[in-house]
C-alpha cells in the first residue's frame, strides 16, 4: 500500500525550544492514524508543519511519494490536506452552506459557489452520514453538528486527508461515537485521518495505527490491534503510571455546602443553572460531570460568589453566601477555588509567580500590616508552596506564563488548598496537564478529601470524574439529570450527558 | 508550544528599544532641519549646550522636568490599572483653580499652613475632574479614552471662564488672576539669595522639584508594595483573574482615576505656587500630552518616568535655545522634532522589536 503522506526527518526549533527532533513518519493510504502525546510533546507542531503553519528547519514531506514544499495553509489545502481544528474556525452568523464555501468562493459572484455546495454537500451527506441543514446559522447549532461543518469544509476544499485536533474534547459519549463512524466511513471510502489526541481509549477503539510522541521525538509507531492503554501510557511518559488512583472509601461527615433551587439566568432570561439543588459532605468528593457549556461554569460561579443568583440558596456552613455575591467574602468563610480557565481567571499571566500565588488571598493579615504588602513574605510563601507542590522550575520570581500548564495548576493548587479550606470547589483540574502532573494533583485531592475536607469537582473528563468521585451528579442543560455512585456505568452517566434519563429512555 | 513572538532580555526591552527609538527620531528629525538648510549636528550641538551645558539649562531642563514627572506618573498608574488617562492637560489645568483660590484666598494665613493645604487642593481638584470619567467608566462603561478626551476641553473652556470672570481683576487686560504675594514656593534662586548668600542663574526652578521624586517614590510604593496597588495591577492586566480574587474592577477604576487626577494636579503646584504665582490662561501648555510619551518611554515605572521626563526636559530647554540661535528653526520647528521623538517612542514603541526578537533567536542558535 502506499502511504499517503511521508515525514522525513522532520526538525523544528523555537528559539531553545527543540519542538520536533528528527521525526520520520509514514502515514498508510485509506487508514486512521493516531498520534499521541502529552502537552508539549510536537504533535501539533508537527501537524502545523504538515499543513503549513511553520516551516520546518530540516526535513522532507511527501506526499503519495512526491516530494512537496508546504508554505501555507492554502498549499497545503491545493495538496488535499485538510484540518479540523480544536477550536473550529467557524464564523457563526453565517450560515452552513457560506462556511462551507469561505475561502473557495471561485468567482466574484457568490451564488454559483453556493449551488455548486448545496449540491456537494447533499453528496457528502449521503456519502459519509454528515447530515446538516445547509441554510441553518452556525452560531445556532450545536458544537458536535459544528465540528460536523469543519469536516464538510474540508471535503468541500477537496482534501483527501483530514487532520484532526482533540476532536471529542467538546462532544458528548454520543457524539463522539457518531464522529468515530464518520472517520470509519471516510476510511472506508479510501480516504486518510490523522486523529491527534490524548485519550487513549479513543486510539484504542478508533485508530489502525498509532504514534507516540514525547519531548519532540516520535517514541514509537504501533499497529493498534498489537498494542494496549497501559503500554501507550507508559510510552507516552517514559515511566509506568497509574491510570487510576487508588482512593479508599469515604467517610463522609456533616453537610458543608448545600445548594437549593439554584437558578441563574442570563441577559436573554434563559435559566443556564436550572433549580439545581445538591449537597456535599465533609470527607468526600462530588463530582459533577457534563458535556462541557452545560451549566457547569455557570455553576462554579454562583458557588465562588463571581455571580449571584437569579433565585435559591447556596448555603455554607450554616450561612447563605449566595445573597454575598462577592468572591472575597466566600473565601473569607473558608470556601476555596481552583477556576476552569487557569489562563485567564486562576492566575495572571504577567505577574510573577510569587505574586499569582496570593490571588485572592493577598488582603491576608499575614502578607503585611494594614495597607502594605511584605514582597518579602509573598516570595517565600510562594517558595515553600512550590517546595510543597513541586512546582518547576522552582523559581517564585519566574512569570507565571512561562510555567508549563501542569505547573500552573499546582501553583493555583497549591495556594488554594494551603489555605486549608472547608471546601475546595475545583473546575477542570486537569485540562491541558500532562499526566504526570495529574496523577499528583488526583492523589492531592484525595488527600485533601481523606483530611474531611469537602470536595466539589467539576470536570469534562468523564474518566476524571469516575475515578476521583465518591458521588457523580451529571448535569446537562442547566439542570442535575442524576446522582450516581462511584460505581455508576459508562454507558449510563454517557446517557445522562445527553440528557437522556432512564425513566424517559 | 516555543514562543515565535520573541522573549527579549530586559536590558533590550527597557534599555536597547528606548534608545533605538530615540536615535531614529533624531535622524529623521535631523533630516528635517537639513531641509530647511541648516546643519543637523550643529543643531545638535546647541540643544545639547543649552540644556545641559550650563546651570541656566539644567534649572530650565529640571523645571520642565518636574512638570512631565507628575503628568507621566498620572499616565503611568493609570495605564497599570489598563486605563488610558488622557486627560492630564485638563485635570492639571483643572487643579490650578485649587492651588489658585487657597493661594490667593487664604494668603492672610502663614506659610506652613497655607503651602500644604493649596497643594492638597491642587491634587483634590485634579483628582475631582478624573474621578468624574473613572466613575462613568465604572458605572455607565463610558470609555475614558472619550470621556478624558472630551474632559480636556470642558476644562479649557471652563477655566477661560473662571479666570476672565473671577479671578481676573476690574481694570486688568491681560487674561490672569492676582499674583499669589502670601505663600508661594521658593525658587532655588531665592533660596540662594537668601538663605546662602549665593548667586544662582533666574530660572523657574523650585522647590517643587522634590516633591516630584517622592511623588515617583510614592507611586512606586503604592504599585509595588501595597495591596491597593497589588489590585489596581491585577485588574490591568486581567480584570477575570481580578473578579475571580475578588477585587472590584469598578471600585479600583474609580481609585486609580482619582490617584491619576492628583498626580496631574500637582503640576499646578509646580506652575501656579512655584513659578508664575498666578493663575495663567492656558498654563498646562501640553505638559499632560508629554505626559503620555513620558509614562510610554519610561514603561510605566517611576524610574523610568523620572529618566523620560528629563529627556523631554532636555528637548524643551535644548529646542527653546536653538530657535533662538538659529531663527530659520522657529519654535514651531521645535514642536516637530518633540513630536517626532513622541512618535517614534510612542506611537513607533514596537516598531522595531520584532527585528530585534528575530536577531536575538538567530544569536541563540
Amino acid at each position: 500500500m502506499t502511504a499517503a503522506i511521508e515525514l522525513i526527518g522532520i526538525d523544528k526549533r523555537f528559539g531553545s525550544v527543540h519542538a520536533n527532533k528528527d521525526v520520520t513518519l509514514s502515514i498508510a493510504q485509506g487508514s486512521i492514524h493516531g498520534i499521541i502525546g502529552e502537552n508539549g510533546a510536537g504533535k501539533s507542531t508537527l501537524m502545523s508543519i504538515l499543513f503549513g503553519f511553520y516551516s520546518a528547519d530540516k526535513g522532507e514531506i511527501r506526499i503519495k511519494g512526491q516530494p512537496v514544499k508546504i508554505k501555507s495553509s492554502s498549499d497545503a489545502i491545493s495538496y488535499g490536506i485538510g484540518m479540523v481544528h480544536q477550536h473550529f474556525m467557524l464564523v457563526d452568523p453565517f450560515t452552513v452552506l457560506e462556511n462551507v464555501v469561505l475561502g473557495a468562493e471561485g468567482g466574484k459572484l457568490i451564488g454559483p459557489a453556493l449551488a455548486r455546495a448545496r449540491e456537494e454537500l447533499t453528496r457528502l451527506a449521503h456519502d459519509y452520514e454528515l447530515d446538516v441543514d445547509p441554510d441553518a446559522i452556525v452560531g445556532e447549532l450545536p458544537v458536535g453538528l459544528q465540528q460536523r461543518v469543519e469536516i464538510l469544509k474540508a471535503l468541500f476544499k477537496g482534501a483527501e486527508t483530514l487532520i484532526l485536533d482533540e476532536p471529542t474534547g467538546v462532544l458528548t459519549p454520543a457524539e463522539a461515537d457518531h464522529l468515530f463512524r464518520i472517520l470509519g466511513q471516510l476510511r472506508d471510502q479510501g480516504k486518510t485521518v490523522i486523529l491527534i489526541t490524548h485519550k487513549l481509549r479513543e486510539i484504542m477503539a478508533i485508530t489502525d495505527h498509532v504514534s507516540v510522541m514525547r519531548r519532540g521525538e516520535l517514541v514509537a509507531t504501533k499497529e493498534t490491534k498489537s498494542t494496549s492503554v497501559g503500554e501507550l501510557a507508559e510510552l507516552m511518559v517514559g515511566r509506568r503510571v497509574l491510570l487510576r488512583v487508588k482512593k479508599g472509601k469515604a467517610k463522609p461527615g456533616k453537610v458543608v455546602l448545600e445548594v437549593k433551587n439554584l437558578t441563574w439566568k442570563d441577559r436573554k432570561g434563559t435559566a443556564r443553572v436550572d433549580n439545581v439543588s445538591f449537597s456535599v459532605r465533609a470527607g468526600e468528593i462530588v463530582g459533577i460531570a457534563g458535556v462541557s457549556g452545560n451549566g457547569q461554569s455557570e455553576l462554579l460561579e454562583l458557588i465562588s460568589g463571581i455571580s449571584k443568583p437569579t433565585s435559591g440558596q447556596i448555603i455554607f456552613e450554616g450561612k447563605d453566601i449566595g445573597i454575598l455575591g462577592d468572591p472575597a467574602h466566600v473565601r473569607a468563610e473558608g470556601l476555596a477555588h481552583v477556576p476552569e480557565d487557569r489562563q485567564h481567571r486562576g492566575l495572571i499571566a504577567s505577574f510573577d509567580a510569587a505574586e499569582s500565588s496570593i490571588l485572592g488571598w493577598h488582603t491576608d493579615e499575614s502578607l503585611g500590616k494594614g495597607f502594605r504588602l511584605n514582597r518579602d513574605a509573598v516570595i517565600n510563601r510562594c517558595k515553600n508552596e512550590m517546595q510543597e507542590f513541586d512546582v518547576r522550575p522552582n523559581n517564585p520570581l519566574l512569570t507565571s506564563a512561562k510555567f508549563s500548564g501542569g505547573n500552573q495548576q499546582k501553583i493555583i493548587l497549591a495556594r488554594e488548598i494551603e489555605r486549608d479550606p472547608d471546601l475546595l470547589i475545583v473546575g477542570q483540574p486537569t485540562r491541558g496537564v500532562d499526566i504526570g502532573a495529574i496523577e499528583f494533583i488526583h492523589k492531592r485531592l484525595i488527600e485533601l478529601r481523606d483530611e474531611g475536607k469537602a470536595v466539589l469537582l467539576v470536570s469534562v473528563e468523564l474518566d476524571e470524574i469516575r475515578s476521583l468521585s465518591d458521588r457523580i451528579l451529571v448535569m446537562f442543560a442547566g439542570r442535575i439529570m442524576g446522582e450516581r455512585d462511584d460505581h455508576a456505568d459508562e454507558r449510563e452517566l454517557g446517557l445522562l450527558m445527553a440528557g437522556v434519563t432512564r425513566d424517559a429512555a | 508550544m516555543g514562543n515565535t513572538r520573541g522573549e527579549l532580555p530586559t536590558w533590550v526591552d527597557v534599555g536597547l528599544i528606548p534608545l533605538l527609538n530615540l536615535t531614529v527620531a533624531l535622524l529623521v528629525a535631523g533630516l528635517v532641519v537639513l531641509i530647511i538648510g541648516e546643519s543637523p549636528l550643529e543643531a545638535l550641538w546647541i540643544m545639547l549646550k543649552g540644556a545641559v551645558g550650563s546651570l541656566k539649562g539644567w534649572g530650565y531642563l529640571l523645571y520642565y522636568a518636574t512638570n512631565f514627572v507628575f503628568t507621566g506618573l498620572a499616565v503611568a498608574i493609570a495605564f497599570h490599572a489598563g486605563l488610558f488617562n488622557i486627560g492630564g492637560e485638563g485635570q492639571a489645568y483643572f487643579a490650578g483653580l485649587g492651588a489658585a483660590t487657597v493661594g490667593l484666598g487664604l494668603q492672610f494665613l502663614p506659610w506652613p499652613i497655607v503651602i500644604p493645604l493649596a497643594i492638597l487642593a491642587s491634587m483634590a481638584f485634579g483628582a475631582f475632574w478624573a474621578w468624574i470619567p473613572g466613575m462613568l467608566q465604572a458605572k455607565r462603561g463610558s470609555h475614558i479614552v472619550i470621556t478624558t478626551i472630551m474632559f480636556n476641553f470642558i476644562a479649557a473652556s471652563t477655566m477661560v471662564y473662571l479666570i476672565n470672570n473671577w479671578f481676573r481683576p476690574t481694570g486688568k487686560m491681560a487674561v490672569e488672576s492676582r499674583e499669589i504675594t502670601g505663600a508661594y514656593i521658593l525658587s532655588f534662586r531665592e533660596i540662594a539669595r537668601d538663605y546662602f548668600g549665593m548667586r544662582l542663574p533666574s530660572t523657574p526652578l523650585n522647590l517643587t522639584v522634590f516633591l516630584a521624586i517622592i511623588a515617583a517614590f510614592a507611586v512606586w510604593y503604592l504599585l509595588w508594595r501595597t495591596k491597593l496597588g497589588y489590585e489596581i495591577r491585577a485588574v490591568g492586566a486581567n480584570s477575570e483573574a481580578a473578579i475571580y480574587a475578588g477585587i472590584k474592577p469598578e471600585r479600583i477604576i474609580m481609585i486609580t482615576m482619582t490617584i491619576s487626577g492628583a498626580l496631574a494636579g500637582l503640576m499646578a503646584v509646580n506652575e501656579v505656587l512655584g513659578v508664575q504665582h498666578r493663575l495663567l490662561l492656558e498654563y498646562v501648555g501640553g505638559a499632560g500630552f508629554v505626559g503620555i510619551a513620558v509614562a510610554l518611554m519610561g514603561r510605566s515605572h517611576p524610574i523610568g518616568i523620572v529618566l523620560a521626563a528629563m529627556l523631554f526636559g532636555l528637548l524643551y530647554q535644548g529646542g527653546a535655545e536653538l530657535s533662538f540661535a538659529k531663527p530659520l528653526i522657529s519654535r514651531d520647528m521645535i514642536v516637530v522634532i518633540q513630536g517626532l521623538v513622541i512618535l517614534f517612542m510612542g506611537a513607533l514603541e514596537y516598531a522595531f522589536r520584532p527585528a530585534l526578537a528575530a536577531l536575538f533567536l538567530t544569536a541563540e542558535d
